[in-house]
Parts: C-alpha cells; structure tokens; sequence
C-alpha cells in the first residue's frame, strides 16, 4: 500500500533521487549546531500560537466600556484590542496559556538567532562560501526584533502603548523625511486610531511571509552548501561527519522540537510574562514606573537613556538627540553586522573558502573583537534598567546612569584586552578543554616516591571510529544497469551486500535495492 | 516505465554504449561498527523511551481533563509540557541509543562552477539577450514609460494615502488664548482645587486626554510673595507673569522621546520623565538638569480669571514634545 503510493508520486515526481541524496545528508554532532534549531522551532511554536491568538484578537483601537470578568478594570473604557486581549486570559479556554507561549517563544525565538549568531561568529563560519547565508540569518534577526517589539504593542496596555509613543517619536526623528514617515506610518499625528490594525497586519501577515521566505532560503542555502564542521579527525574540508538525515537526526532533531515546545510551555506554566491587565489601559497622559520592553529592545532603551543630551540645530532644522541612539546606532550595528564577512575578508585578505571551522582561541583579534562589541550591546542592556538598579542598590539614579557612561566606553576596551589574552594562553596549552589522564603518586615503605599514571576513567578510552562515506559514487556500465535484479554485484561496488530482500529495482532499471541495515 | 518514456525520447543512457550512469550507492555493511546502535543495553534503553512515551500519554490525556474541566492556566500548561517533554525525551533516546552509532561522513562537492560551465551560462545569456534586446531600443523605452508611470502612481497608495501631511499639527497644540485649564473629566481647574506642592494633569476644554496638549500644573511651595513665581533671567521679560500665585504649568510631553513626564517631586521641585529619567527643574523653567532630555519643556502662561479658575494667556509659544527635522531653533 505505501509501495502504491510513493510508487504513483515518485513516477510523477522523481523523488528517489534527490530524495535519497537528501536522506543522506549529515549533520554534524556538535551541541551549539542546536541553537539555531532552538530558533527554527521557537518560531513553530510562534505560528502555531499566533494563530490561535488571531482568531480571539481584534486589531481595533476603538474605545469600548470593559464588561469582561476582569473585576478591577469593569467599567473602564479600553480599547476593543485591550479587550480582546483580557478575553484571551480569562475567557477563552487555554487563551492564557496559549498568550504565554506565543509571548516567551518570541522571547526564545530572538535569544537563540543572537546565541546561535554568537557561535558562528566566533567559528568563522560565515567565511566564504557562506557570506549570504550570514546576510539572510541577521536579516531574520532584525525581523525578529521588529516582528516582536510590533507583537509585545498590540495589546494597548500602558506599557506598550509607551513603547509606541517612543517609537513614533524615534521615526520622527529620521532628518528629511522623518515627520512624514510617522505620518504616514500612523495615519496622522500620534496617536491616531489606525496604528493597531496597521502593526497587526505587518505582525501577522507581512513580516511573518518575509521570515518564512528568507527562513526557506536560510535552510535552502545550508542544504546546498553542506554543514561546516569543527576541525577533528576525520573531518576534512572535502567531507561532513555526523548522523544522516534519516533516521538518526530525524529522531533527535523531532525529539528537540518536542523539547522546546515542552520548555516553552514549562515557563508559561511557572512564569506569568506580560499581565497586560495589571498595567491597564494605554491612556496617552498615563505612564508607569520602570516601563521597559522586552528584553532584545533593552539595548535600544539603555542607549536612549545614556545618550547625552544633545541635538544637532542649525540653518532651520534640528537633528533630534533620539536620531543618534535609536536610528544612527541600530544602522550602523546591523550595517556592520550584515557587511561583517567582507569586512573580515577586506582586513584579513582571506578570499578562500572554508569548510573547517575555526576555534574562537585560535583567532584571538576576532574573537575579542566580537566579545568587546557584545559588551557593549550588554551594557546598553543593563543601562535600560537604570531606574530600577538605583532603586534596587538605594543609590542615586544620576551616579548609575553616569556610570553606565563610563562603562559603554571602558568595559568594551577591558574586555578586548582580557579576551585577547585568555585566547593567547588557550593557544599555548594544547590540552586546555580535554580531560587530563591524573597521576597517582606512591610513597614506598623507604619514603620515596613514584609516579604512576591512573587507570582510564570511562569514556577516556573509547576507540575511535572512522567515519563511513554514505554516498559513495561508483560508476558501473549501462549494461548492468538493465540487469533485471539488482544487488549481484557491479565490478566497482565497494561493499559486499547484504542479501537482497525487496527490490524496487524493475522500476528503476534494477541497479541496486538499498540494504536493510537498521534491524 | 519511466525507462521506456526515456527510449521514446531516443535521450535513454543505454543507447550510448559509452554513458556511464552514476548513481551514488552507499557502501553498508551491516556489521560496519558504524551501524552498531550506541545502547549497550538496548533492552533497557527501549525501556526507557518508552517510559518517555508512556509519560507523554499521560501528560496528553491529563490536558485533555484540564481543558475540558477548565482548570487553571498551570495545569494546563503543565499537563501539555509534560507530554511534550515525554515524547521529546523518548524520541532523543531513541535517536542517541537506538539507532546506528555512526560517524558517517558525505562528501562535499565544489559548488563553484568550472570555467567552461560559466562561459557556457555567460554565452547563452548575452547571445540570447543580444537577439531579444540590443537594437530594440524603441520597445525598451516605452516598456521604461509604462512602468515608471505606473510605479510613481503606485506610490499614492502605497504612500501618500497612508496618513495626512503634519501641517501645522506638530507646532500646534489645542491651547488658545483664553482656554480653561480643565482635569481629565472636563471639570474647570480653580485656585482651590491644589494643595500647595500638589500637581494635576490639565487639558483644554476642546481636547481632553490628548496626547500633545497634556499639561502638568503645579503648585509650587512656598508661594511667591510678588505674586507670580519669577522665571529665570533669560526669560524675565517674557514669562514675568506666567506663573500667578505660585502656580506654574509646563507642557507634560517629554522633549526626548515624548513620553509623559509624570512624576513631580515636591521636595526638590523637580519633574521627572518614567521612560529614560531625565530631570526638569521647575523652579527654572524646566530646564533639563539630567538624562538624555536635550531642551526644556514648554511653559504654558496663565492667568487666574475674575471667579478664580485657571485659564492660558496663550497657546505654547514653542511645539511640544521630541525634535524633528523642521524643527530649526524656534
């Protein structure tokens, strides 16, 4: 039966072929490939949520009296999207839990794009032939980053309605065009009625087509290029040693979506994030303390805090200070980071291709380069939080927020110097990060003392295995390839074969039937 | 047959006695240490995967009670975790010790294409382009017209229509000459209604809640023996009488990023903006003493009228809230 069918879609469709090489593919054993997998199924979880979200959500800033079964805000005047956000908590069944997970997978969904980012940064696989795969993937992290500051605003609540009010203000202050840009983005002057449904269609519609393209694209480019691969023996740049697609990675590769699925929902079961209902409202005159976004737009709030107060006047225009910490800075570091590999190529004038990857120890300069920027972004993140460390340290605000100020400018400098040097001691100990055989001193009955080196712990002492090509190419006569049964051997074939079982060999010429291995 | 098909397009393989077909075949050997799986004991890491399994059953089934006896958002989360974290777990295990052991490697091939391949490719596009396109110069330039025209169209609604021109909106609040000064439910604010140090936030009467005519009054202690609360030295001469009986407005939209600057400090007279701290001291014209604000907040003049309720002299003589590009220096 299953024969029938593959057999009806593989004449039509060709799959033996291609599907077999693909079945083939190998992935390479190694735990940090898995971030972005973190990342591919975070995202899953997002559309699985968010169309769950869509059918109860009204994208409508209309003012409506809340009826629902909220009891402090009965009464109160929210907006229908404010309202329709409080039903999904605590009117519609597993809304609640269903708002968690799409709100904490978003929040995995970034930090896996910047860790797994992070490794292939400081790897080096970027490097040539992967420069535009490098362009897609932070690409996809800025949409990210847009897709969820536009999510986190839909609900109308105090908090996000200030997030708004900001980021009106942030586009105004693009020179030229800015005023019209906020205009035409708003409908109007902020606030206007029209921004919700506007960023509700960018949310679930416009940007979430654009990631699922360039996603594609993401995976599309990584299976034509094959996996790098971590420098070890047997790996060499002409091969890819690890599971196949079939069935090992499959297996694991679901079981890890399963997992995922499984955290996100452990954390909205444990951790309640975002209790729109507690901050009420978005009321324009109205504003809370500590109003911070979520954590990936951290770094942009702390830079808007540390800014020192300047703006740029002169032949009757203003280049607004709000322009130098969220326009000018988030240009220049996703302009530097997506031009990253040609800017490495240009300093280092390494033009060839790499396979292997790099360990970070090995290319200290990268390496502390990368760690001095990411400080950086690091403190700006922990300047977003200024009110609150004040507060929470019972220090003056205007001695954290000067220190923030020194410290985006000296912990990046520090970190340069540290990283750069833990690199060059790495280096000089070729053992560093493998386990050490331990001795065993003895001390004879006459007091003197021998050395002898301690049994193997296991695991230390496992054989190694060579890697088995899987898709070997042998050549063999068309001849043979009319053979009506396959299997009794062609003069190239490497491997002696197992005995045949089942042959789907009349329909393809009767080369080969693959044996059955996995028993 | 697909092979048949293949003979009647006379294109089959095995009609060239010197085509070789290659078809990549794998080289297994079932007793290749490779394919040994990795569990020592397979009976027991059965055992376990599907003890994974068994579990997320369980959790499956008990989300199913929890939703349709409407528990808590804990128990139901939790129940669909646990059946994810089973069937997650089982299927690693199943993976990791139930299946070949490996390494196995695939070969990489050069992507890059040999020289002769790009020539081909680069021949083909430029003969076949020369035909189509070189000397049909006429053809390309109306093609040019339709689509310009079509794309300049294309931006008004795609742009234009998006939202109205700023105009004078963003250099004008509602705040006229004469305007009460009324709280959040239209009420007229009077002398009587602030305790000294207290602050309310005020609208005018034509626009009450509105994002950019928000103003913040205060009273400020102790009230100024002259009559009006005297403004800093640079705006004696304008703003001397702007501030009647100790009481002082400035606009409540923040000159950073438009936030509302909701906090007033009574002991050091200081307003402070929630969204990135930055300090105006009333007493001086709200200049910005810290934080990232880069200009003072606007003073609203007022005046106390013949029955005692708080009106504007005037509209703001400046725009409100965050710079903009043709914003020059007032």
């Amino acid at each position: 039966m299953i024969d029938a069918l593959f057999n009806w879609f593989d004449e039509r469709l060709g799959i033996s072929g291609s599907g077999r090489k693909m079945l083939n593919k190998i992935f390479p054993d190694h735990w940090s490939f898995l971030i972005g997998e973190i990342a591919l199924y975070s995202f899953i979880v997002l559309l699985g949520t968010g169309v769950f979200l869509t059918l109860y959500f009204v994208p409508s800033s209309k003012d409506i009296v809340y009826e629902g079964p909220y009891a402090p805000l009965r009464g109160q005047i929210v907006s229908e999207a404010f309202a329709s956000t409080l039903k999904l908590s605590f009117a519609v069944r597993g809304g609640l839990l269903m708002r968690q997970m799409h709100h904490w997978a978003a929040n995995i969904f970034v930090g896996s794009i910047v860790v797994h980012m992070l490794r292939i940064f400081f790897t080096g696989a970027f490097r040539k032939p992967r420069e535009l795969n490098w362009i897609v993937g932070s690409t996809l992290l800025i949409l990210a980053i847009f897709n969820g500051f536009l999510g986190y605003s839909l609900p109308d609540d105090l908090v996000s309605g200030t997030g708004i009010r900001i980021s009106f203000s942030i586009v105004e202050s693009i020179p030229l065009i800015g005023s019209y840009a906020a205009f035409f983005l708003f409908g109007g002057n902020f606030p206007g009625n029209a921004i919700i449904p506007r960023f509700f269609i960018l949310h679930v519609l416009i940007l979430p087509a654009v990631i699922v393209g360039l996603l594609s694209a993401h995976l599309g480019m990584l299976v034509r290029q094959k996996h790098t691969q971590f420098p070890g023996p047997g790996n060499t740049p002409r091969n890819v040693v690890g599971a196949p697609l079939w069935p090992t990675f499959v297996a694991k590769t679901t079981g890890f979506m399963c997992l995922t699925v499984a955290v996100t929902g452990l954390l909205s079961a444990f951790f309640q994030i975002n209790p729109v209902w507690l901050y009420g409202p978005y009321v324009p005159y109205k504003v809370s303390y500590a109003v911070q976004p979520d954590w990936y737009m951290g770094w942009l709030d702390g830079a808007l805090r540390i800014m020192p107060s300047w703006e740029i006047v002169g032949f009757g225009h203003m280049i607004p200070n709000v322009f130098f910490p969220a326009i000018l800075l988030p240009g220049i570091t996703f302009g530097v980071l997506q031009a990253w590999p040609f800017i490495e190529a240009r300093i280092t004038h390494d033009h060839a291709e790499h396979q292997i990857l790099d360990r970070p120890r090995d290319r200290p300069k990268r390496t502390a380069f990368g760690a001095a920027v990411f400080s950086f972004y690091f403190v700006l993140f922990g300047a977003s939080s200024t009110d609150v460390l004040a507060n929470y340290l019972s220090i003056s605000l205007n001695v954290v927020l000067t220190s923030f100020r020194y410290l985006a400018v000296g912990v990046p400098v520090v970190v340069f110097a540290v990283t750069y040097r833990i690199c060059k001691e790495m280096q000089r100990v070729p053992t560093a990060g493998k386990r050490k055989r331990a001795n065993v001193v003895l001390r004879s009955a006459e007091g003197g003392y021998s050395t002898v080196p301690a049994e193997q712990r296991p695991g230390d002492a496992v054989p190694r295995v060579e890697p088995l090509p899987l898709d070997e190419d042998i050549q063999f006569l068309p001849a043979l390839a009319g053979a009506p049964r396959a299997g009794n051997g062609s003069p190239e074939e490497q491997a002696p074969e197992p005995p045949a079982e089942q042959s789907d060999g009349g329909r393809r010429g009767g080369v080969f039937t693959i044996p059955r291995v996995y028993r | 047959m697909p092979d048949e098909s293949d003979a009647t397009g006379g294109l089959s393989p095995r009609d060239d006695p010197d085509h070789r077909v290659r078809i990549p075949v794998t080289s297994l050997r079932a007793d290749a240490p490779q394919f040994q799986i990795a569990a020592k004991n397979p009976r027991r890491a059965e055992i376990v995967a599907s003890s994974g399994f068994l579990l997320a059953a369980a959790g499956f089934a008990g989300f199913g009670a929890a939703y349709w006896q409407n528990w808590s958002n804990f128990w139901l989360a939790l129940t669909f975790s646990v059946g994810f974290a089973g069937l997650g777990y089982g299927m690693v295990v199943w993976g990791r010790y139930l299946m070949p052991r490996g390494p196995f490697s695939e070969s990489r091939h050069r992507l890059a294409p040999t020289a002769v391949e790009r020539e081909v490719f680069v021949q083909d596009f430029a003969i076949r382009g020369k035909v189509a396109v070189e000397r049909r110069g006429f053809l390309l330039k109306t093609l040019g017209i339709a689509s310009g025209i079509f794309g300049v169209v294309l931006s008004f609604p795609l742009l234009r229509s998006l939202g109205p021109l700023p105009k004078k909106t963003l250099t004008q609040t509602a705040w006229r000459r004469g305007s009460y000064l009324v709280d959040i439910t239209g009420r007229k604010i009077s002398t009587s209604d602030l305790e000294v140090g207290g602050f309310i936030t005020v609208f005018p009467e034509t626009d009450i809640g509105g994002a950019y005519s928000q103003t913040m009054l205060i009273r400020v202690d102790p009230p100024p023996a002259s009559g009006y609360l005297t403004p800093p030295p640079q705006f004696a001469k304008q703003r001397a009488t702007w501030a009647p009986q100790g009481y002082i407005a400035f606009s409540k939209v923040c000159t950073h990023a438009g936030c509302p600057v909701g906090l007033y400090e009574e002991l050091t007279k200081q307003m402070l903006c929630p969204c990135h701290q930055s300090l105006f001291d009333v007493t001086d014209a709200a200049i910005p003493i810290f934080g990232p604000a880069p200009r003072p907040l606007p003073q609203l003049p007022l005046y106390i009228d013949d029955e005692g309720f708080f009106r504007a002299q005037d509209g703001y003589d400046e725009p409100v809230g965050p710079g903009y590009w043709e914003r020059g220096n007032d």
